[in-house]
């Protein structure tokens, strides 16, 4: 065999692998990345699409967050304009999230049937850089 | 100022253009007194941009809220050097920092590019300035123009978010720009050489210096943004597979693969195609990763400036992509290998798989990226790949690219003899088994941390045993002492001693990340005085006791800093606070929402990280994330190991060669560095 067919052997054996780890790793590890009117179609769809990992992304809607900081428990409600839900959380939520000012918010976790959403992570948008939006009045908004 | 400014821009336009024009379609092969033209179109460009910079930063220094870019990043309050860094904190600023930037490059590319090259250097000169071109004009129609006035004056301004105001964040986004900047530079010779013709190595030996920077200036900005996550954002890691984080990787990986690619060019004119290739791929790449974190096409933690900006940026990968893969075809048979390869036991074979491997991982990266949007068209559904991905498929590679960067310098050029592996390979693969047995004798059964740290020794063997054959052999043949020996032999190869010491400070990123996998955590609850322990995976006990909150001002913000008292095995250390704070305009109204500054005591075996997530009911009760990091100080330590081997390889001056001498190089391919010889 020519040194250069083995070298392509070899290279295909990589290519190969990488592309096996590559398809069984998504296949694997990936999650659903959804909206709020996305899941509710799903789950009107098929019945069974409860209490599956899932992300969410979604606005916080305004006023909703409740605090119950003896338990590090949030509870609040997110929306796409069309469809929201309840979530709760337990655990220690980033200084990024707050319900003043219509944040993006990604949360991780299961959609229980009773139509509540179990959130395993919140993960706030870092607001590192937005644009400020400046009205003649000099108020920033 | 502003209309200077922007009348700044617009001259950098036109001269940019024009000076493009010049020199892609120009007859000046024939008249070199258009050749001048051009390089003096580059300076005439570069001018013009320090003069729009120079205004940008009089506007912040002088507080003038009137201009939308200073009120919307700056306050009254805000300390000198965040001012400094808020020219580019904004998306408006970093793109005339880019655009100044690589004016600056493109010019010194004129500047210190040797005669030899003179060819090249007009169209060089007219790819950079059709790059700046673009950006200016992204500033100019694209709505990003920094210069562009407010209606009115607001009192004070905005400020600047606070988890920009942190040390790592005036040196991060410059240091990662310069690095995605001076892509442009090599990228520049790259078709250069295509459009001239001129297909031999020439183009590689002018422009290796500057993908080497460019390399060195990523690596460096990557490391500081590991940095800021780690000490700002609180979650005790320092890499999240965020496609903000992965975009910079991406040009470093191709990158990496094109600086050990172009070896094989050099030494056996082989490869001439794929280098073309993946010097293109890392320009595309680096405008790929400036689309993907500034139009949102792609769900991140971080959100920039979302703009139709991005779309700008879609628009100059798509036609550079078109016209750099076209021009490359249409010269496709000129750049046909000079040799075959000789045998798959060479290093020329062990390159060949290094660059398959960082390719793969780049691939990797990139598919696992863009994974949310290639589902959503394909099956209609969203589905994103997270760090259990990325960890699954890279960390396999990555060991492989650590036994290839062992394996390497090991083994010579065109075909290994079986004496040649025999010598060559007894040290290193003793020593990486010594560390493997040393590591079992201590009680690691870490799968993949055991063959990280084995290999660490198999490659730090690799390297010792080529300082030490170097400097025994100038002992022998010039008779130094062993401290003259090293620094002749490093002085005199530069590149090749760099290189291995470069190769030192990847090896100690290996091992810090190995030492990620073992960090714990624990969520404590204490009222003050009280007591609470986590235990460490080196076996220490970390007790620590609330010492209490306290409230203070300072200049821009309030601060709730809780303390707690930390002792080892029950000595005293140290005292750890970590910080809530408020920043507040010169009014003292609050702006932005609460931040966190997180207190770590860091020593070279762990870090001890506390984040204070404030008080359950309002008392001095406080909650904490306690955590233990195994080895995170050495991300920083193989920083600067590989910085340190980085500037000595670019350094300046020492013996050149003027053309590659094949001859030579296979015999130092055996480890046996002569003198004069550069590699």
């Amino acid at each position: 065999m020519k040194p250069g067919t083995r070298f392509a052997l070899g290279a295909v054996l990589i290519v190969g692998s990488v592309s096996l780890m590559i398809v069984q790793g998504i296949k694997q590890t990936g999650t659903y990345f959804l909206t709020p009117t996305q899941l509710v179609a799903r789950t009107e769809q098929d019945p069974h699409f409860f209490n599956i990992g899932l992300k969410v992304s979604a606005k916080v809607v305004p006023g909703s967050i409740k605090r119950d900081a003896m338990h590090q428990r949030v509870d609040f409600a997110i929306s796409d304009g069309t469809k929201s839900f309840p979530v709760t959380y337990v655990g220690l939520v980033p200084d990024t999230f707050t319900d003043a000012n219509d944040i993006d918010v990604v949360v991780e976790g299961k959609l229980g049937r009773d139509g509540t959403f179990h959130a395993t992570d919140v993960i706030a948008k870092c607001g590192s850089r937005y644009n400020a939006v400046w009205q003649q009045s000099g108020k920033k908004t | 100022m502003t209309l200077l400014g922007t009348f700044a821009l617009w001259a950098a336009l036109l001269l940019g253009c024009w000076s493009a024009a010049l020199a892609l379609f120009g007859p000046w092969q024939r008249r070199p007194a258009l050749a001048v033209a051009v390089t003096r179109g580059s300076y005439a460009v570069c001018a013009a941009l320090l003069v729009a910079t120079v205004a940008l930063w009089k506007g912040i220094f002088a507080h003038d809220f009137n201009i939308e870019y200073v009120a919307s990043y700056t306050s009254r309050n805000l300390p000198t050097y965040y001012l400094v860094s808020a020219f580019w904190a904004g998306q408006k600023g970093s793109l005339l920092f880019w655009a100044v930037i690589l004016s600056i490059f493109g010019a010194l590319a004129q500047a210190l590019t040797s005669a030899r090259h003179k060819l090249l250097l007009p169209y060089v000169a007219g790819v950079t300035n059709l790059v700046i071109a673009f950006f200016v004009s992204v500033m100019l129609f694209g709505g990003a123009n920094p210069f562009e006035r407010l209606g009115f004056t607001p009192p004070d301004g905005r400020g600047l978010n606070p988890q920009l105001q942190n040390p790592g964040m005036v040196m991060h986004p410059p240091m990662l720009y310069l690095g995605y900047i001076s892509i442009t530079i090599p990228f520049a010779f790259a078709i250069a050489a295509l459009l001239a013709r001129r297909l031999d190595t020439g183009w590689i030996i002018a422009m290796r210096k500057w993908a080497l920077a460019s390399w060195l200036f990523l690596s460096i900005g990557i490391t500081l943004g590991m940095w800021w996550a780690y000490v700002e954002l609180g979650w005790g890691g320092v890499w999240a597979w965020d496609p903000v984080e992965n975009a910079p990787l991406l040009s470093w990986l191709t990158l990496t693969a094109f600086l050990h690619s172009v070896m094989i060019q050099e030494k056996r004119g082989m490869l001439k195609r794929w280098n073309v290739s993946l010097m293109i791929g890392t320009f595309l790449l680096s405008i790929f990763g400036t689309f993907i974190t500034r139009s949102g096409a792609i769900a991140s933690v971080h959100s920039f400036t979302q703009s139709d900006i991005g779309y700008f940026f879609l628009a100059l990968l798509l036609v550079s992509a078109v016209l750099s893969f076209t021009l490359l075809y249409t010269r496709w048979p000129m750049l046909e290998a000079e040799v075959q390869l000789e045998s798959l036991v060479s290093r020329e074979s062990a390159f060949l798989f290094n660059n398959l491997a960082l390719v793969g991982i780049a691939f990797s990266v990139l598919w696992g990226t863009l994974f949310p949007i290639i589902s959503e068209a394909v099956r209609g559904t969203k589905i994103t790949v997270g760090p259990p991905f990325f960890n699954r498929v890279n960390v396999p590679l990555g060991l492989f690219l650590l036994l290839l960067t062992g394996v390497g310098p090991l083994i010579a050029w065109r075909k290994a003899s079986a004496a040649n592996l025999r010598r060559q390979f007894i040290v290193p693969v003793a020593s990486g088994a010594i560390a493997a047995a040393v590591l079992l004798v201590a009680g690691l059964r870490d799968f993949y941390a055991l063959t990280a740290l084995s290999l660490a020794g198999f490659v730090l063997g690799t390297v010792a045993q080529e300082f030490y054959r170097g400097v025994r052999a100038r002992r022998s043949l010039h008779g130094e002492n062993a401290a003259v020996a090293l620094a002749h032999l490093v002085a005199r190869n530069r590149r090749r001693y760099g290189g291995y010491i470069v190769h030192v400070g990847i090896v100690i990123y290996f091992v810090a990340f190995t030492g990620l996998a073992f960090k714990v955590k624990k969520e404590i609850d204490l009222q003050p005085g009280a007591t609470d322990s986590i235990r460490s995976p080196f076996g220490h006990t970390y007790e620590l006791t609330h010492m209490g909150v306290s409230q203070y001002e300072r200049l821009n913000r309030q601060v709730s800093a809780a303390t707690l008292e930390v002792r080892r095995d029950g000595k005293r250390i140290t005292t750890i606070t970590s910080e809530k704070r408020q920043y507040l305009d010169s009014f003292g109204n609050p702006t932005f929402e609460p931040s966190t500054e997180v207190g770590i005591h860091s020593d070279l075996r762990e870090d001890l990280y506390v984040v204070y997530a404030g008080s359950p009911d309002g008392t001095e009760r406080a909650r904490f994330t306690v955590m233990i990091n195994p080895l995170v100080s050495w991300f920083w330590i193989g920083a600067a190991v590989l910085t340190m081997g980085g500037l000595i390889t670019m350094w300046p001056g020492g013996p050149q060669l003027r053309t590659p001498r094949r001859r030579l190089a296979v015999q130092s391919g055996y480890g046996v560095p002569l003198a004069g010889v550069a590699e």
